[in-house]
C-alpha cells in the first residue's frame, strides 16, 4: 500500500519560501495571487495491506519524524 | 573536565569544537558516534555545527532520532550540562530538548560572517564567563537559524531568563538591521528550564584562537571548565 | 541517446552521433579487429572525447614545466602534489565544470565542487580549502542573474554540507559569456607524505571495489557533451545533469581517510567525468593490466540499465578501489559503519583486457593498453593571434574627474564587493581560516601547526583576448603576486585552460600561446604545472569566450606571525614598490570608463616581476610591513582605496611629481607592483634598502584620517568607498527578474 504525506507550515508560521514565491509570481504577471504557502510531499510504499493500521503507523511516522509539530500540520493519503 | 562531542553522520564542525575544547581542558573530549547507545561518563555534553543527514528532510530532525539520543536526553534530565552550536541547536529543538525551531532564513540564503552577540543572562554554566549585556562576536555559518516560537514561549523564555544572547550591533543594540536570519526576538540562543542545556546558533569554538581574529568564543569553554572541573 | 534507440541506425552513423570521427571509428575497428557493438562503441567515443583525451591539447601541455625540487607528483595523476614540510604534502587541482553549470546552474556548479574534491581525498589527502573562478555573462544578459544564483548557491550548498571551508575565487562578468559562463572548481588538501595514493592498479587477482552511492541514468555522457559546443538546443541536453548528494560525499571522504589509514588500498581512483568506464581504463591501464568487472554486482538505484549506461554513468560520489586480498572485509566493515554503499565488482588480470560481464554475457572484450595508446592525439592547425598594438597614454581620453572615475570603478560589476558571494560559502569551517575571503590570497592554517598553505586563483581574461601569450603570464604572474602579498613562498600552480574550439585555428593559436605565456611564467618564478584541465568548446553559435586560462596557486608561509593582509593603519607610510609606466592599454578604466575594449595588455617583466616579489616577501618575513597589497585591476588608485577600506583608514596620496598625465598614474595597471603599509619612522630606511637591491620603492602618501585625498584634493571618505564598493552586487541580485528563474 502507498501512502501520500503532505507537511506544510502551520498557519501563522513565517513562510519565507513562500513568500518569495508569491512575489515572484506577482512579479511574472500572474494576478490575484493571494498567497503561498510551500510544503513537502512525501510518498511510502508499505507492505501493509490493512488501511487502518497503515494509517496509524504513518501517522506515527509524522508525529515522530516527518513532520516537526512546533512548526508543520500534516495529512495523510493511503492507497494512491 | 571530561567533555564527549556527539558525531553524527554529517557533522562538520566536531573537530573545530574539539580542538577549542582541548585548549580550554588540557585534554581533548571523547568522540561519541551516534550509534552508540551507552555514553561515557561525562561533565558536558557537545552537539556540534554542521549537517547532520545533510540536512534532508529538517535540519537536525534524523540526528534527534538517532540511538544516542536517548542517553542525551538522559542525561540532560539529570543536570548534565549540554551544548549544542549550529546543527545541534537544531537537535536540541528537534528532539524537545529545547523549545521553539530554526527555520529557513528570512533572507533564504546561506550566511557565513562575524555577527555581535549581546549576552543575555550570566546565569548558567555555559554563560557564566560573560558580563550581562556584554557585546561579544561570533561566526555564524547556517542556512536555518531563523528562531521561531509561539509567543507563549517566547513570553516564557523572556520571563525565565532564558535568552542567552541575541543578535545585536557593535554596540550592543538590539533590532535594526542586526539580526542576520529574521529570528523571533533576535534570538540567538537560549537555555532550557533547568538552564542546564545551551542551544545557539553562532559558533563560539570558530573565535576562540587569537590566531583566528578573535578569541571571545573561548571564554565559554572557559568557563565551562572552570564550572564543571 | 539510448542503445534501444540506436538500433535501427548502422554503427559507423551511430560512431557519428556518439562524437567519434570517421578516422576514430576505423581505428576502434582495426584495435578490436571486428565492429564494436553499441557497449564497446560508447566506450570508444567517451575514452577518445577531448574530455578524457586531451587530445587536441596534448601536444602542447607537454612544453609546460612541471618539475620543482619540492613537486611530488606532476600533472597525470588526479591531482598534484608538492612537499610542505613537516612530513606533510599538499594536494591539489582545478577542474572546470562550464556546460553543465550552464544548463543546471545549481547543480552543475555543485556537481563541480564534489568532482574536485574527490580528486583530491582519492589521493589520501583531507581538503582543506576550497577555491573557485566564475565567469558569468553581461549583467544586462537575460540568463545572468539566474546563472550567478544557482551556482553560487550550487558552490555553496556543496562545499558547505561537506565541510571545507570555501576560501577564495574571482567572480567577472563579460558579454562573451553569456552562452558560456565559466565555473572552476579548485581543492587544496593536506595529506602525510606517507600516506599518499595513486590510481596505478597492481597485483593479478586483487579484489576490485566499487564504493559510494549507487549507480543511475545520470549524467550519461557527460564527458561528450563537454567536449561539444552548445547550438540552439541546451534544453534538450537537461537530462544528462547529474544531481549531487555532497552528505554522501561527506561520509565518502570519512571512509576513505579511516580506511587509507590501514594498508588495505593498492589504488584508488574516483569515477568523474565518464564514470566507470575512465577509472576502470585508467587504473588498470597504468598497471599495465587487464580487469575483469561483473556489472551485475555494481550498486544500481535503477532497474533495468544496460551494460553501457552502467559503465557510462555519471552518477557522483563513486570510488574504484583496488584492495590487497583479504582486506575486503575489514574495508566494508568501515564503508558499513558510514552508510555506504560497499560491493567488490571484480578482478585486475594479466590479459591487459577490459572484460564486462552482465546478465550472464559478455558485454564488452577489448585490449586496454592499446585504446590509450592509440587515443588519438591531434596536431590542430593554428594561426597566432595578431598582437594588439600598444596604446599610449596620451591617446585616451580623460572621460572624468579620478576621483568621479574611481567610484565608478570600485562599483564596476569586476571591481565591485563579492561579499555577496562569498557570505553564503561557509569560509571557516575547519577553524583555521587565518586570512578569510576578501584579500590578495586567503591563508589557511596547517592544523595543528603554525604554519598555512595560501590559496588564490587569477586570471584577467580581457588581457588574454588583447594578447593570449602575455595575458596568460600575467595570470601566472599575478597569482606568484597575490601568494607573495600574503608573505607566502609561491609553490606550484594548477590550470583550468577555459577556450572555445579547437577546431578553429584562431583558437587554437590562442591555446598555443596561453601555453607558451605559461610555460614562461612558470619557469621564470620557479612555480610549476602540477595538474590541470583543459576545457574546450565554450562556444555558442561560434562566438567564444575570452581566452580564459584560469591560474590556481598555492604557496608556503612557514611563521603565521608573518604575513600581511591589506588594512592599512593609521600613521603607515604608503610605498609604491615597482614602476609605474601609465598602461592603460586593455585596462578596467579603458573599458568601463571610456568604453573602449582595445589596446595591448600591461607588459609582463618576469625579471623584474621576481625581483620586486621576492624584496617584498623578505620584507613581509622580517616583520617590517603592517599591509600589503598588489596592483592590478584599476591601478593604484582603486588598490589603495582598497587597502583604506580594510582598513578603516583613510590616505592622503602624493603623485605631484608624475610626468605622466595623472589619471594614468592613478589607473595604469602596470604589473609586478605593489603597495605597502609601513611604520612611517622606517620608510626611508626601506625606500633606500630596495634602491640597493635594484627595486624600484618611494613613498606615494601616508595612511590616515577619514578620507582618501590625491594632492591634497578630491576627499572622498572611506565610508562612502567602502558604500560604492559593497552596493552594486547586492542591488544587482536583488532586481529579481523571475521569468528568468526557470
Amino acid at each position: 500500500m502507498k501512502a501520500r504525506v503532505e507537511i506544510t507550515l502551520k498557519q501563522g508560521v513565517l513562510d519565507p519560501q513562500g513568500k518569495a514565491i508569491a512575489n515572484a509570481l506577482e512579479q511574472m504577471g500572474f494576478a490575484g495571487v493571494a498567497g503561498v504557502r510551500q510544503g513537502k510531499v512525501i510518498e511510502i510504499e508499505l507492505a501493509e495491506t490493512d488501511a487502518r493500521r497503515a494509517e496509524e503507523s504513518v501517522r506515527s511516522m509524522c508525529e515522530r519524524l516527518l513532520a516537526n509539530r512546533v512548526i508543520e500540520d500534516y495529512t495523510v493519503e493511503l492507497g494512491i | 573536565m571530561q567533555a564527549v562531542v556527539i558525531v553524527f553522520p554529517g557533522s562538520n564542525c566536531d573537530r573545530d569544537v574539539a580542538v577549542a575544547l582541548e585548549r580550554a581542558a588540557g585534554k581533548p573530549p571523547l568522540m561519541i558516534w551516534h550509534r552508540e547507545t551507552d555514553l561515557p561518563l561525562a561533565d558536558l555534553i557537545v552537539l556540534p555545527g554542521g549537517f547532520s543527514y545533510g540536512d534532508y528532510l529538517r535540519a537536525g530532525a534524523m540526528a534527534a532520532q538517532s540511538p544516542v539520543m536517548r542517553e542525551v536526553r538522559a542525561r540532560a534530565g539529570a543536570g548534565v550540562p549540554v551544548l549544542g552550536i549550529c546543527n545541534g541547536f537544531q537537535i536540541l529543538t528537534e528532539c524537545g530538548l529545547l523549545p521553539g525551531a530554526l527555520l529557513r532564513n528570512s533572507g533564504l540564503a546561506f550566511v557565513c560572517r562575524d555577527v555581535w552577540l549581546r549576552v543575555e543572562t550570566a546565569d548558567s554554566v555555559h554563560t557564566r564567563a560573560y558580563r550581562p549585556g556584554e557585546v561579544v562576536r561570533f561566526p555564524i555559518a547556517h542556512h536555518d537559524g531563523n528562531f521561531r516560537a509561539d509567543p507563549d514561549t517566547v513570553r516564557a523564555l523572556e520571563d525565565g531568563d532564558r535568552i542567552a544572547f541575541r543578535y545585536c550591533n557593535p554596540a550592543g543594540e538590539v533590532g535594526g538591521g542586526a539580526n542576520p536570519n529574521g529570528s523571533v526576538d533576535d534570538i540567538a540562543g537560549i537555555l532550557n528550564e533547568r538552564r542546564n542545556v545551551l542551544g545557539l546558533m553562532p559558533h563560539p569554538e570558530r573565535l576562540a584562537d587569537p590566531r583566528l581574529g578573535g578569541a571571545d568564543g573561548a571564554r565559554m569553554f572557559a568557563g565551562l571548565v572552570q564550572a564543571l572541573a | 541517446m539510448s542503445p534501444s534507440a540506436a538500433a535501427a541506425r548502422t554503427m559507423p552513423e551511430i560512431a557519428r552521433e556518439f562524437g567519434l570521427s570517421d578516422a576514430e571509428y576505423a581505428l576502434s575497428l582495426s584495435i578490436l579487429g571486428r565492429e564494436p557493438n553499441i557497449t564497446e562503441l560508447g566506450l570508444f567515443s567517451v575514452m577518445w572525447s577531448e574530455h578524457c583525451s586531451y587530445k587536441s591539447s596534448k601536444k602542447w601541455l607537454r612544453t609546460l614545466p612541471t618539475k620543482a625540487p619540492w613537486v611530488v607528483c606532476g600533472p597525470g595523476e588526479n591531482a598534484g602534489i608538492v612537499d610542505i614540510g613537516g612530513g606533510q604534502v599538499a594536494v591539489f587541482k582545478m577542474e572546470s565544470h562550464n556546460h553543465p553549470s550552464y544548463i543546471e546552474p545549481y547543480q552543475g556548479a555543485a556537481t563541480g565542487v564534489g568532482g574536485i574534491l574527490r580528486d583530491v581525498f582519492t589521493m589520501g589527502a583531507r581538503p582543506v580549502a576550497n577555491l573557485n573562478a566564475l565567469r558569468f555573462g553581461s549583467p544586462d544578459h537575460a540568463k545572468t542573474r539566474h546563472l550567478v544564483r544557482g551556482v553560487v548557491a550550487g558552490v555553496g550548498g556543496y562545499g558547505n554540507c561537506v565541510g571545507v571551508p570555501t576560501v577564495g575565487g574571482e567572480c567577472t562578468f563579460h558579454s562573451s559569456n553569456n552562452g558560456n559562463n565559466l565555473v572552476n572548481a579548485m581543492t587544496v588538501g593536506i595529506a602525510d607524505a606517507d600516506r599518499v595514493f595513486y590510481s596505478r592498479a597492481a597485483g593479478p587477482g586483487n579484489p576490485v571495489v566499487y564504493v559510494g552511492s549507487k549507480t543511475g541514468r545520470d549524467g550519461i555522457h557527460g564527458a561528450t557533451m563537454a567536449s561539444a559546443s552548445f547550438g540552439g538546443e541546451v534544453e534538450a541536453k537537461r537530462p544528462t545533469v547529474q544531481v549531487g548528494d555532497p552528505f554522501t560525499e561527506k561520509l565518502l571522504i570519512e571512509a576513505c581517510l579511516e580506511l587509507m589509514a590501514t594498508d588495505a588500498i593498492v589504488a584508488i581512483q574516483d569515477m568523474g567525468a565518464a564514470g566507470l568506464t575512465s577509472s576502470s581504463f585508467e587504473m588498470a591501464g597504468k598497471g599495465g593490466l587487464g580487469l575483469e568487472l561483473d556489472l551485475d554486482a555494481v550498486p544500481q538505484r535503477e532497474t533495468g540499465m544496460s551494460a553501457y549506461e552502467i559503465m557510462l554513468s555519471e552518477s557522483q560520489e563513486r570510488m574504484l578501489m583496488v584492495l590487497r586480498q583479504g582486506a575486503e572485509d575489514a574495508a566494508r566493515r568501515i564503508f558499513e559503519k558510514w552508510e555506504l554503499d560497499f560491493a567488490v565488482v571484480g578482478r585486475l588480470t594479466e590479459t591487459g583486457r577490459l572484460v564486462l560481464r552482465h546478465g550472464g554475457e559478455i558485454a564488452a572484450d577489448m585490449p586496454i593498453a592499446p585504446l590509450a595508446e592509440a587515443s588519438p592525439e591531434y596536431d590542430r592547425p593554428w594561426r597566432a593571434p595578431a598582437a594588439a598594438p600598444m596604446l599610449a597614454a596620451d591617446a585616451v581620453a580623460e572621460m572624468l574627474p579620478p576621483p568621479d572615475a574611481l567610484r565608478k570603478l570600485l562599483s564596476c560589476p569586476d571591481l565591485a564587493s563579492k561579499r555577496w558571494v562569498w557570505e553564503q560559502y561557509d569560509h571557516m569551517v575547519m577553524a583555521d581560516t587565518v586570512r578569510r575571503p576578501g584579500g590578495d590570497a586567503a591563508v589557511v592554517r596547517i592544523h595543528g601547526t603554525d604554519r598555512g598553505l595560501a590559496v588564490t586563483t587569477d586570471c584577467t581574461p580581457r588581457y588574454c583576448q588583447a594578447d593570449p601569450r602575455t595575458g596568460a603570464m600575467q595570470a601566472v604572474a599575478e597569482v606568484w603576486r597575490n601568494l607573495t602579498a600574503v608573505g607566502a613562498r609561491p609553490l606550484a600552480i594548477t590550470d583550468c585552460l577555459n577556450f572555445g574550439s579547437p577546431e578553429r585555428p584562431e583558437v587554437m593559436g590562442q591555446f598555443v600561446a596561453g601555453i607558451q605565456g605559461i610555460a614562461d611564467a612558470c619557469a621564470a618564478l620557479d612555480m610549476p604545472v602540477v595538474s590541470g584541465n583543459v576545457s574546450f568548446y565554450n562556444e555558442t553559435e561560434g562566438a567564444a569566450i575570452q581566452p580564459t586560462p584560469q591560474i590556481g596557486g598555492v604557496g608556503l608561509v612557514d611563521d603565521l606571525d608573518r604575513t600581511a593582509g591589506m588594512a592599512i593603519a593609521d600613521g603607515d607610510a604608503l610605498v609604491l614598490i615597482g614602476t609605474t609606466a601609465g598602461h592603460l592599454g586593455a585596462s578596467l578604466y579603458l573599458r568601463e570608463i571610456v568604453g573602449r575594449e582595445e589596446g595591448a595588455p600591461p607588459p609582463v617583466d618576469l625579471a623584474a616581476e621576481r625581483m620586486h616579489g621576492d624584496f617584498v616577501r623578505r620584507l613581509i618575513a622580517g616583520g617590517r610591513v603592517d599591509a600589503c597589497h598588489d596592483i592590478s585591476d584599476g591601478g593604484l588608485y582603486v588598490a589603495v582605496a582598497e587597502m583604506a577600506i580594510a582598513g578603516g583608514t583613510g590616505a592622503a596620496l602624493h603623485l605631484e611629481s608624475e610626468a605622466l598625465p595623472l589619471f594614468a598614474v592613478l589607473f595604469g595597471e602596470d604589473q609586478g607592483r605593489y603597495v605597502l603599509g609601513v611604520p612611517a619612522a622606517t620608510a626611508a630606511d626601506l625606500v633606500a634598502e630596495a634602491a640597493t637591491a635594484g627595486v624600484p620603492a618611494r613613498v606615494i602618501g601616508r595612511a590616515g584620517g577619514g578620507d582618501l585625498t590625491v594632492n591634497g584634493d578630491w576627499p572622498i571618505s572611506v565610508q562612502e568607498l567602502a558604500a560604492v564598493n559593497e552596493a552594486w552586487l547586492p542591488a544587482y541580485m536583488s532586481g529579481q527578474r523571475p521569468e528568468e528563474d526557470r
